[in-house]
């Protein structure tokens, strides 16, 4: 370093100062593209935020179905062993809650398409299957309970 | 109605039903559970009824309809034989399950009616779920059918095994699969109804394979089936009773299997696959079955009891198909009239379906805390003079704790043959069902007693007197 003559000195500067200046447009470079991701990503987080404000209605479905289903497993372990049958017959009765769909097919509007008639065709039949279960399950079930006593 | 108002009716009704299953826990909430279930669903049916309004006549077809079914359920209810439960449930499963493609094919004909598009434009979505629900609720219709044929009787209890079952399942799968795809993309009606008839022709083939006494997994496994068909129909017509109750329901089957499973050592795969049941040589062949065993009449076994001190009773399916389950409350009477203490044992999986001994013995007026369940009861055995089975084989079989070999090796069983004396009712020296033959026949403090349940028991309540 000692030796050097002015005019190296001098070059060496320049080359220095141009390193140096470099260095500020890249960091100026990176800052312009960090701004732009951050840009993004709030952008994408406002996004987000408008469609958490419309999720999805099946999302809230499928809430309620996996908490359903996290219900029924505590509350069916806890049922005694002696009640399995009944068990078994209460939850066909309740699982012919499916009538609501048969009734909605009864209830379509002749004037609503083509396949009206099928619909109330396929309702109607739908609506005696399911009503065979909800009467003949709740009353077997309620035969069977009926029975079970404590001794005297 | 405002939609609000409908769906938090709706919400109601599904916490109702969740209570419906609480009051099971004991025998005496589950009267009160079981009237929870019933406002669940007159509220379910009332709310639809406010939300759609339907015309003069739509409303008249509503009642003729409910009318017609509720006739034929209510004598159904009311005229069944508590021996044939097995059979109505698998049958009010079917209806459940074909209740649900009916729904599923009137959504298809009158979409909008159901909220889930124009017609020839259903919503994606709205086709995943309505297949799954319509392909789970095909098969559990002639899966139930199936069942309901075996449990009755008008088809032979053993597994049916056809060639190449397991290729033409899983061939069945995929083809299901690929059409399932093909309704979401084209919203075609004929591929609907190729879904229809490819999950009916699966329900048969995966019951037909699996023989009676894996019947308990079966029964429990269809519900599940129903539970999981309703709820697919449940979120087509975003009807969150339906989606609640379908999970319950699904859970309940799954749980259900599970402990069937268990109560017989097997995994539920292996009771699917089917065919166990179908061969009848025991373990050690044609030598075992010559070996003498002791045989007892009435009178022996009158005399045996009423010089007991502590009895208990084992029923098993033999007591179902003989009915013999009032003579057995009557013989426990005059047991207990002598001062005899009179105690039932019961195996999880005896009978055809959960729970099915107490059920006949709750007809027969026993008190449901003289009823014990296999590990409440099991260590009682060592103290006991008589254990008297009925027409129970393999739940009591000791194979299953010292035979390795045994196909029933590792299944928990009733531990009888502590007992002092064992009297077994039997119909003859077949083996049970699952094809074995029981070693308990052939020691020294078993008694034999040959004939019909309900017979034998009769005889020795005359010879107790």
């Amino acid at each position: 370093m000692a030796n050097l003559t002015p005019e190296q000195a001098l070059e060496q500067a320049r080359a220095a100062a141009k390193a140096a200046q470099d260095a500020a447009a890249a960091a100026v470079g990176a800052a312009d593209k960090a701004q732009g991701i951050l840009g993004d990503l709030s952008a994408q987080v406002a996004s987000a935020h408008a469609a958490a404000s419309a999720v999805d209605p099946f999302v809230f479905q499928f809430s309620i179905f996996v908490m359903a289903i996290f219900v029924g497993y505590y509350v069916v372990w806890s049922v005694t062993p002696a009640l399995h049958t009944p068990l078994m017959s209460v939850t066909n009765a309740i699982s012919s809650v499916i009538v609501v769909g048969a009734l909605l097919a009864v209830g379509v509007d002749w004037a609503s398409g083509p396949g009206a008639g099928w619909a109330r065709g396929f309702g109607f039949v739908g609506t005696v299957l399911a009503a065979v279960n909800i009467f003949g399950g709740f009353m077997v079930t309620s035969r069977m309970l009926a029975m079970y006593k404590k001794k005297s | 109605m405002s939609q609000n108002i409908t769906a938090l009716l709706y919400l109601v009704s599904g916490v109702l039903f969740i209570m419906a299953l609480r009051g099971l826990s004991s025998p005496a909430t589950s009267r009160k559970g079981n009237v929870y279930g019933m406002v669940g669903m007159a509220i379910a049916i009332g709310t639809t009824l406010a939300l759609i309004k339907p015309s003069f006549g739509a409303y008249a077809l509503i009642l003729l309809a409910l009318a017609i079914g509720g006739g034929v359920g209510a004598i159904t209810a009311k005229r069944i034989a508590m021996t044939a439960m097995p059979q109505l449930v698998a049958f009010f499963h079917s209806l459940v399950g074909l209740a649900a493609v009916f729904v599923a094919a009137a959504a298809i004909n009158a979409p909008a009616a159901f909220g889930i598009g124009s017609p020839g434009h259903i919503h994606g979505q709205a086709l995943v779920e309505m297949s799954l629900g319509v392909a789970i609720g095909a098969i559990t219709f002639t899966g139930s059918v199936i069942a309901f044929l075996k449990l009755d009787g008008r088809m032979s209890g053993k597994p049916i095994l056809l060639p190449m079952r397991h290729l033409v399942n899983i061939a069945l799968a995929v083809i299901l699969v690929v059409l399932i795809a093909t309704l979401v993309m084209t919203g075609s009606q004929v591929v609907f109804w190729l879904i229809v008839l490819v999950s009916l022709a699966l329900g048969v083939l995966i019951i037909v394979p699996i023989g009676g006494a894996d019947m308990p997994v079966v029964v429990s496994m269809l519900n599940s089936y129903s539970g999981w068909a309703a709820a697919g129909i449940g979120f087509t017509l975003q009807n969150s009773a339906l989606i609640i109750t379908g999970a319950l329901v699904g859970s309940s089957g799954a749980i259900l299997s599970y402990i069937m499973c268990k109560g017989m050592n097997r995994s539920f795969i292996s009771v699917i696959l089917g065919g166990f049941g179908g061969e009848t040589a025991g373990p050690a062949g044609g030598a075992v079955e010559s070996r003498p065993v002791k045989q007892g009449s009435a009178d022996d076994a009158a005399f045996i009891m009423k010089n007991a001190s502590k009895v208990i009773i084992v029923p098993g399916y033999g007591m179902a198909v003989a009915q013999a389950q009032h003579a057995v409350r009557e013989m426990a009477d005059k047991l207990k009239h002598e001062g005899v203490e009179v105690k039932y044992a019961i195996h999880p999986v005896a009978g055809r379906m959960p729970g099915h001994m107490n059920v006949l013995l709750a007809e027969a007026n026993v008190p449901y805390d003289e009823v014990f369940e296999l590990e409440d009861i099991n260590n009682d055995f060592a103290q006991a003079d008589v254990a008297y089975v009925i027409g129970a084989n393999d739940v009591t079989n000791p194979a299953a704790k010292t035979d390795p070999a045994s196909p029933i090796f590792g299944m928990p069983i009733l531990d009888v043959e502590k007992a002092k004396t064992v009297l077994f009712i039997k119909r003859g020296m077949g083996s049970g069902y699952a094809g074995v033959e029981n070693e308990l026949f052939f020691r020294d403090n078993t008694m034999m007693l040959f004939g019909d349940a309900k017979k034998m028991t009769e005889e020795i309540i005359k010879n107790l007197d």
